[in-house]
């Protein structure tokens, strides 16, 4: 057991860390209008900040070298969001396309569809969303219902989409359809890289419980999709879509976590300032968020460490997710207690973290799904049979 | 960063685990719960393996090896609930090395690493300390009093009167010293380490708990299924491996930080302690409720690691009082960062 970074591990982190501290962002802008090109003030400031990790070679760092990328290990690229997230940097406008889209292409992508495109990816002037779930697929995702017909050399595509974040900014989504209503349930879907710009995909901002909008649906009617966007071949998008999914757990898990540390911080600072750390159960509260948060922070490393050296994910990924999410409820809870009227007060941070952490154990799995992963796959229980 | 073991440890533990699998089967467990005795001669063995010895220095007879191989031997003897006053020796080592003179190392430890003498640790108030494990069978025990200060005692020096504990599988003993002894020169010292021990032994009780619960589920029908493909049960088994992650993480990284990083062990040992106490709780209770009626037999062994979690999870201090030496350690950093 060695609980330190490398020599090399060190160097890439200090190398980030100066970076960072030299090229801040621009200021956060107020949410406001959109300008000609449709883009809020967020995005543009989000867009703006990958075009310098870009620039200085830090938009993806997990790549490898020959798609821009530095080839960075496991370790390094979970030190990345570490530090991403360390110094309150905005997330990379395009981070559906870096995180997933990108990794996605690398392993089913043909050489035409890699060389044509990563670079925008990587440069942020094209930007990637996700459609996947429907409304009648969520946990059951392989249920989707979206259908793609075949016309010549290229096919039709017709169906609803829905959870997909960045819609109204994006120029391609990773869509996937049921291309074969014979074939059984998971054999008859395929992969599509689908062109934003038509007048057969109708964006629709959806409202969440925030107030905002973080999300879209996506309204598909006979949309084109030329043949050359299939990937990973006719069929054999089930097996696509988890490569894609697999990325999601890991990149971004890094970053929560270390996100969810500096909360913490926050309200123990908070509960300082209101004299609340001396309450013996606001004590006892703030302690087991600190236990929770460096067991999450212990089982993310442990997860990844076995993976590069072992070669073999333990039951860490699931749990982590799981304890992750549950946390941050219990802390974006604890801080209504602790911080007062102020986290009850629309627009503040604090009711918007309340709020918004009601939506972790729901998104990328809920935490049902989680349990029954962790029951069947680690601890080998029998599955659940469900009627057909 | 690696969280594996290196080779010699996965050696202690796969010879741990073979030989406890071997010696301390549950029926032989049970003999020696029933009739309230220790081992004597699976700890006549362990000694001549020099398990007792492990974690203290090799000028004093010991090993000489870390807090992580202690740990090691700590969950697989919490996984068998051997018979054997393990843990307490360990932990009144640990706080003697740490925490003595020269001299007292030198006068106590020897014996205990050799496994000649048994030790045992109590806290105590005013030179009393009530529930004592391992007491009734030590014969050097080291008591540490609220205020952090500690003294080593032969117990010929105190009055040691056994008590009946719900854990039959180790003794315990009230125990009673005005005064006599020697005062140890820091009393908190090798707590941290005491704490780690205690913390691993309850990740093996849970770890047990579990492997136990899931294959009684898989195996156990009701209306035709295996019971554990309800969701209501598979989720609760779930929940026990939450848990049991939970504290076997923060535990390894508190025995990590005992031997790289021991500036950080007082929060890391309360971090595995209130973990490792709630784990052992929960994790035990639910096994007996996913056994259903026969979990609350006395023929079923499921039983023996909720007692032994119960008598762990207080031991040298519960997950509140862990918590709030945690709060205290945070409420300090706050204060540290707001002055600099």
């Amino acid at each position: 057991m060695d609980l330190t970074f490398s020599p090399k591990e060190i160097a890439f982190r200090d190398e980030l860390r100066g970076w960072l501290a030299e090229n801040p962002p621009a200021p956060e802008p107020a949410e406001g209008g959109e300008d000609e090109g449709g883009e809020g003030a967020q995005f543009k400031w989000r867009r703006d900040w990958q075009r310098r990790l870009y620039d200085a070679g830090w938009a993806a760092p997990a790549w490898p070298t020959e798609y821009g990328g530095r080839g960075a290990s496991l370790t390094e690229s979970a030190i990345y969001f570490e530090e991403i997230g360390r110094a309150r940097v905005p997330m990379a406008a395009n981070v559906l396309g870096l995180l997933l889209g990108g990794p996605t292409l690398m392993v089913w992508g043909t050489d035409e569809q890699k060389e044509r495109h990563l670079p925008p990816i990587l440069s942020a002037e094209e930007i990637w969303c996700q459609g996947f779930s429907e409304p009648d697929a969520g946990s059951d995702l392989a249920s989707l219902k979206t259908r793609a017909v075949k016309e010549g050399d290229e096919w039709v595509v017709s169906g609803q989409k829905v959870w997909t974040s960045g819609a109204q900014y994006s120029k391609w989504c990773m869509l996937v359809a049921r291309s074969d209503n014979e074939a059984a349930k998971h054999k008859g879907l395929t992969y599509f890289l689908m062109d934003m710009e038509q007048d057969a995909v109708q964006v629709r901002p959806l409202r969440q419980i925030t107030g905002e909008a973080e999300f879209n649906e996506l309204f598909i009617e006979e949309a084109r999709i030329p043949d050359a966007n299939v990937v990973g071949g006719v069929g054999n998008g089930w097996k696509v879509a988890l490569t894609t999914l697999m990325n999601e757990r890991a990149g971004l898990g890094f970053a929560l976590q270390i996100r969810l540390r500096q909360l913490l911080d926050d309200l123990i600072a908070k509960a300082a300032e209101r004299g609340l750390l001396d309450d013996a159960r606001i004590a006892d509260a703030l302690a087991e968020l600190h236990v929770r948060c460096e067991s999450i922070r212990l089982l993310a490393w442990k997860g990844l460490t076995d993976v590069e050296r072992y070669g073999q994910p333990g039951p860490e990924g699931s749990l982590v997710k799981w304890l992750w999410s549950d946390t941050n409820q219990r802390l974006t809870q604890l801080a209504v207690d602790i911080v007062g009227p102020e986290a009850l007060t629309a627009g503040e941070s604090w009711s918007y973290e309340l709020l918004r952490a009601r939506g972790n154990t729901i998104e990328g799995g809920t935490t049902e799904v989680l349990k029954n992963i962790v029951a069947e796959r680690v601890l080998g229980l029998p599955r659940l049979k469900v009627a057909a | 960063m690696d969280f594996g073991f290196t080779d010699d440890q996965r050696d202690i533990q796969r010879t741990a685990r073979d030989l406890l699998g071997e010696r301390a089967r549950p029926e032989r467990v049970r003999e020696h719960a029933e009739s309230g005795r220790m081992d004597t001669e699976l700890w006549r063995e362990l000694c001549e393996l020099g398990w007792p010895g492990i974690a203290i220095s090799e000028e004093h007879g010991g090993g000489g090896l870390g807090l992580i191989e202690l740990g090691i031997l700590c969950e697989e003897l919490g996984r068998s609930l051997a018979p054997v006053p393990f843990l307490p020796s360990a932990m009144a080592a640990a706080v003697i090395e740490h925490g003595g003179s020269p001299e007292q190392r030198g006068r106590w430890l020897p014996s205990l690493a050799s496994g000649e003498s048994i030790g045992a640790l109590g806290t105590a108030l005013d030179g009393t300390a009530e529930f004592v494990i391992g007491g009734a069978d030590a014969q050097v025990i080291v008591l540490i009093e609220d205020d952090g200060s500690a003294r080593v005692l032969a117990a010929d020096e105190a009055e040691v009167s056994p008590l009946a504990s719900i854990d039959p599988t180790r003794s315990a003993a009230r125990v009673s010293a005005e005064d006599g002894g020697e005062l140890l020169a820091d009393g908190c010292a090798g707590l941290g380490r005491a704490l780690v021990a205690v913390s691993s032994e309850l990740v093996g009780v849970c770890d047990r708990a579990l492997a136990m619960t899931v294959e009684y589920v898989k195996e156990r029908k009701q209306f035709g299924v295996p019971v554990g493909a309800y969701q209501a049960v598979s989720h609760r088994c779930a929940q026990m491996l939450l848990e049991t992650e939970k504290a076997r993480s923060t535990a390894a990284f508190a025995a990590w930080t005992a031997d790289s990083d021991p500036e950080r062990l007082a929060e890391a040992a309360a971090m595995a302690k209130a973990a490792a106490s709630d784990a052992g709780r929960e994790v035990t209770a639910s096994a007996i409720q996913a056994h259903g009626g026969i979990g609350f037999t006395w023929e079923a062994d499921v039983h023996w690691l909720y007692k032994r979690a119960q008598v762990d999870a207080v031991l040298l201090g519960g997950a509140g009082r862990h918590r709030a030496r945690l709060a205290e350690i945070l409420a300090d950093k706050v204060r540290a960062s707001a002055a600099a």
